[in-house]
């Protein structure tokens, strides 16, 4: 077989769709708050990976832009989100997430 | 167009004073409310002054209000020798009744409130009156019933007063309906509610006449039955009686009750084409007189004598306005105005002096503990009385000439006012004696005259109600004459003084009776001995509430509680009610197994949803025959 | 070359991201996401895209995940307990994954007209994307220094250690 130089782009959208629904998966088996919230990150890395395929393909600099902004957003989200997994974890002294199921803190 | 008058400055000052009172009132310490209250009507009656002096009729329009297909209402403003004279009266007699306001209200907690309610009524009658079309009309129209709803239930805590203020507001609605069809049979034969173009398009077809033009006619006197308190919708008005005095001076005695008079006299082009309109409002007019003069002569509470005063009073303008003697209808309304007005706020320092006693039987004495406002109120009822050259002489004078004039049926009108006249000075007379003459009647006798800003407004108004009649004798319908036409068929000298002399002599024995039966100590019991049934008639004010309440009330009542209740409320709408609970509580019980406060199966159902969505949106590309194109379709 | 290089660190990834599932123990799971966004960080470059690629490593690896691993070792978080959870994630989450995955990539794979990525393909440089960034997306940019300043605060307040009731401190 011929081992080709070049890489179709349409397999780097299969990984991205791959690694996404790992993220979702992550979500629903895993039981830490932590680890969920892991997964959400996944989930949002494999969009990025996505955007950056396409911006290839359509050599437009503004899909990179975007996983720029989602950078960002996901930075302030991480801190946001640790931020409220402490204070869940004062509040309740778990970290399970079958164990927060009140609607409340 | 020559320069502007700003006359939107006239009913926007006291919006503005309204807001300002309205929204803050109850923060600011009473001197900058009564300041703001009476900077208003103040200012708008400047504006009104130095508008004056330009050239008559000036109209000002500020842009289209609505436009929708062929109907196009302007927002447009029109001064002219009518409006000029309206707005001198409401805006200079409302700032007095301002003035006395401060004095009255001093101590009431509502006072805020009361000055707000009181410039948001000038606010629309400035607006009906400037208005430059009918809709623009109807606006202040319905405004003014609302003020004047406001301000009769102004002490809310008390049932009759808010009951009294309902039964305003449903009366009102009975007249507005008629104004109503009115103006929607003015725009679908006419296409327009601009006074100006509908004055020109009738008079372009002089041919028209009745048909259509009474029907119109008819339906805008209704709407001035409501308002101005003719028979059959005159109830509301001595009811209106449960509001604070001032109120009873400016909006039901000056300015708003008289309302209807001026629509009149507004469209009187239509009304002259039509001479079953113009008699329907004659006789409707001198009935009106008749009748309500017959029941004030046996009223004990003073306002209550007022009121049914005014209900006749008006029924005199709107007997001038049938005879089309329109100037001498205005004419009647301005002096009106002054003396009803004085009474009113005399009145209002005699209540004031009794510590609220309204009963005219617990009154007595007054002349001497409360001098100004006796000779004020003396003034005012010699004015009412049509005693010689006060201004009620005048105009009285004018408009049953004018009756008399009017061929056969305006002979019988004629002597119904001249009647009415004597009658009109036997009650004022009665209050008189009754309140100022014999010895105090009341226990608690610590009377005391009233503050001077009540006494000041009480002399000027006294001034003018003695002198009135001078501004206008003789000049008025020809200032009037480029609005409301020249028809008045003038009566020649001798027969002139002729009919003067008879209402002199009218008044005369009114106050004759009056002297005899009250101050030469004759009980009012020796009128009630001869005719007892006739005095429980009047007593009772020939059962007309009773009547109404029979016939209106107790049916919708009766309909309510075993149609609307049982049946409507109860079966349908409780059953409807009961249905939705059921649904929605079972539908709950079903939907709550979803809501298990587990994030990880929220999640799954958000998963699910996902899926399907992205199934529905890619569908036709992944799975029929087209392929996708996902990026920008140029590359 | 651009070849291995893809699978190489396509594997590594997908290794990653799997270990991140089976792993009890958080911190585990932290150290496979690291390598996950690590290895992405490869493929952008493979993509042309050096800035983000730089972006990913800073960013996500390093101050990211850095953030994670100190909250599990605040708060000392030990193996995932078992929990008597609903099953509605095993009946309904996985078919649903795999729909969406199933959807998804058929719909990637009749994509048409889609070209190949080389080692010399053209790389977007840092200059392009911050001339773009600076000129027209200047006051999203901006924004986004708000929405940080705002996150500052939100985790300030929220970590803050008040009582249960979430009262303020004394």
């Amino acid at each position: 077989m011929h081992l080709s130089p070049e890489v179709p782009l349409v397999w780097y959208l299969l990984l991205s769709a791959v690694l996404f629904c790992l993220g979702v998966v992550g979500f629903l088996i895993k039981r830490n708050l932590i680890t969920v919230f892991m997964s959400i990150e996944l989930m949002l890395n494999a969009v990025n990976l996505s955007f950056v395929t396409f911006a290839h393909q359509w050599h437009d600099v503004k899909g990179q832009i975007f996983v720029f902004f989602v950078m960002v957003v996901a930075a302030a989200e991480a801190a946001v989100g640790l931020a409220i997994i402490i204070a869940v974890f004062r509040a309740r002294a778990t970290l399970a997430v079958d164990r927060i199921d009140l609607m409340k803190l | 167009m020559n320069e502007s008058l700003h006359l939107w400055l006239i009913p926007l000052l006291p919006f503005i004073g309204f807001l300002l009172n309205g929204l803050l009132g109850r923060r600011l310490p009473k001197a900058v409310v009564s300041a703001i209250a009476l900077l208003a009507p103040l200012g708008s009656f400047l504006v009104v002054l130095l508008a004056s002096r330009a050239a008559l009729p000036h109209s000002e329009s500020y842009g289209n209000w609505i436009t929708v297909g062929p109907l196009n209402i302007d927002l447009t403003f029109v001064l002219d020798q009518l409006s000029l004279i309206m707005l001198l009266v409401i805006t200079g007699v409302g700032f007095l009744i301002h003035i006395y306001s401060v004095g009255y209200m001093h101590d009431d907690e509502g006072y805020w409130r009361y000055f707000a309610y009181l410039n948001l009524f000038l606010f629309f009658m400035t607006t009906l009156v400037l208005a430059g079309n009918a809709l623009l009309m109807f606006v202040g129209w319905e405004g003014v019933g609302l003020a004047s709803y406001l301000l009769i239930g102004f002490w809310f805590q008390k049932k009759s007063a808010s009951d009294a203020g309902k039964k305003a507001f449903i009366v009102n609605r009975i007249g507005d309906f008629g104004f109503l069809i009115g103006l929607f049979l003015l725009l679908a034969n006419f296409g327009t509610l601009s006074f100006s173009d509908l004055a020109q398009k009738i008079a372009a077809n002089p041919t028209m006449t009745g048909g259509v033009l009474t029907a119109i006619a008819l339906c805008l006197f209704i709407g001035a039955t409501g308002k101005s308190a003719q028979l059959p919708l005159y109830v509301w008005l001595p009811d209106a009686m449960e509001g604070p005095t001032p109120v009873s001076a400016l909006i039901h005695a000056a300015t708003m009750v008289t309302a209807g008079v001026y629509m009149v006299a507004r469209t009187h082009f239509i009304f002259d084409r039509s001479p079953l309109a113009l008699s329907v409002v004659a006789i409707i007019g001198a009935a009106t007189a008749l009748f309500a003069a017959t029941i004030g002569l046996v009223q004990t509470d003073i306002k209550r004598v007022l009121a049914y005063s005014t209900v006749s009073q008006l029924g005199y303008m709107f007997l001038g306005c049938g005879v089309a003697a329109y100037s001498a209808a205005i004419f009647h309304l301005m002096t009106h105005a002054f003396f009803k007005a004085l009474l009113f706020l005399a009145a209002g320092s005699v209540i004031h002096a009794m510590g609220g006693e309204q009963d005219m039987r617990k009154m007595g004495g007054l002349r001497t503990k409360t001098p100004i406002t006796f000779w004020t109120m003396t003034m005012a009822v010699l004015a009412i009385s049509g005693f010689p050259f006060m201004s009620a002489f005048f105009s009285k004078d004018a408009i049953l000439a004018a009756a008399f004039a009017s061929g056969s049926l305006g002979k019988l009108l004629w002597f119904v006012g001249l009647v009415t006249a004597g009658l009109t000075a036997f009650y004022m007379f009665r209050l008189w004696y009754l309140t100022f003459f014999g010895e105090t009647r009341s226990h608690d006798a610590h009377s005391h005259e009233s503050p001077w800003s009540m006494l000041g407004p009480l002399a000027i108004l006294a001034v003018l109600s003695v002198g009135g009649g001078w501004i206008g004798a003789g000049r008025f319908g020809a200032f009037l004459s480029p609005v409301l036409g020249t028809k008045t068929e003038e009566l020649t000298g001798s027969l002139e003084y002729i009919m003067m002399a008879l209402a002199v002599a009218a008044g005369a024995l009114g106050w004759f009776l009056a002297h005899r039966m009250y101050h030469q100590r004759s009980a009012a019991a020796q009128l009630a001995a001869p005719a007892p049934a006739g005095y429980n008639l009047l007593q009772n004010k020939y059962y007309v509430d009773e009547f109404y309440n029979l016939i209106v009330v107790k049916p919708l009542l009766t309909l309510s509680k075993y149609f609307l209740e049982w049946v409507v409320d109860f079966a349908i709408l409780g059953g409807l009610a009961w249905l939705l609970a059921g649904i929605a509580s079972l539908s709950g019980a079903i939907l709550q197994r979803w809501q298990s406060g587990n994030i990880r199966s929220y999640a799954a159902w958000l998963a699910l949803g996902a899926a399907v969505l992205l199934y529905f949106v890619l569908a036709p590309h992944v799975f029929g025959a087209a392929s996708l194109h996902l990026g920008m379709a140029g590359h | 070359m651009h070849l291995i290089l893809f699978i190489i660190f396509a594997a590594l990834c997908l290794t990653g991201a799997v270990n991140l599932l089976f792993q009890k123990q958080p911190i585990n799971s932290a150290l496979s996401l690291i390598v996950v966004m690590t290895s992405l960080a490869v493929l952008y470059l493979l993509l042309g895209a050096e800035f983000l690629a730089a972006a990913q490593v800073i960013v996500y690896a390093g101050a990211i995940m850095v953030l994670f691993t100190f909250v599990v070792m605040l708060l000392n978080a030990g193996r995932e307990e078992r929990t008597l959870g609903s099953s509605a994630y095993r009946t309904v989450g996985f078919p649903a994954v795999a729909a969406i995955l199933a959807v998804i990539a058929t719909g990637f794979m009749k994509l048409q007209g889609f070209g190949d990525a080389g080692i010399q393909d053209h790389i977007t440089s840092t200059a392009d994307l911050s001339t773009v960034l600076f000129t027209r997306l200047l006051l999203p940019f901006e924004v986004t220094s708000v929405l940080i300043l705002v996150a500052i605060l939100g985790s300030v307040a929220l970590a803050r250690k008040g009582d249960a009731e979430g009262r303020e401190p004394r």
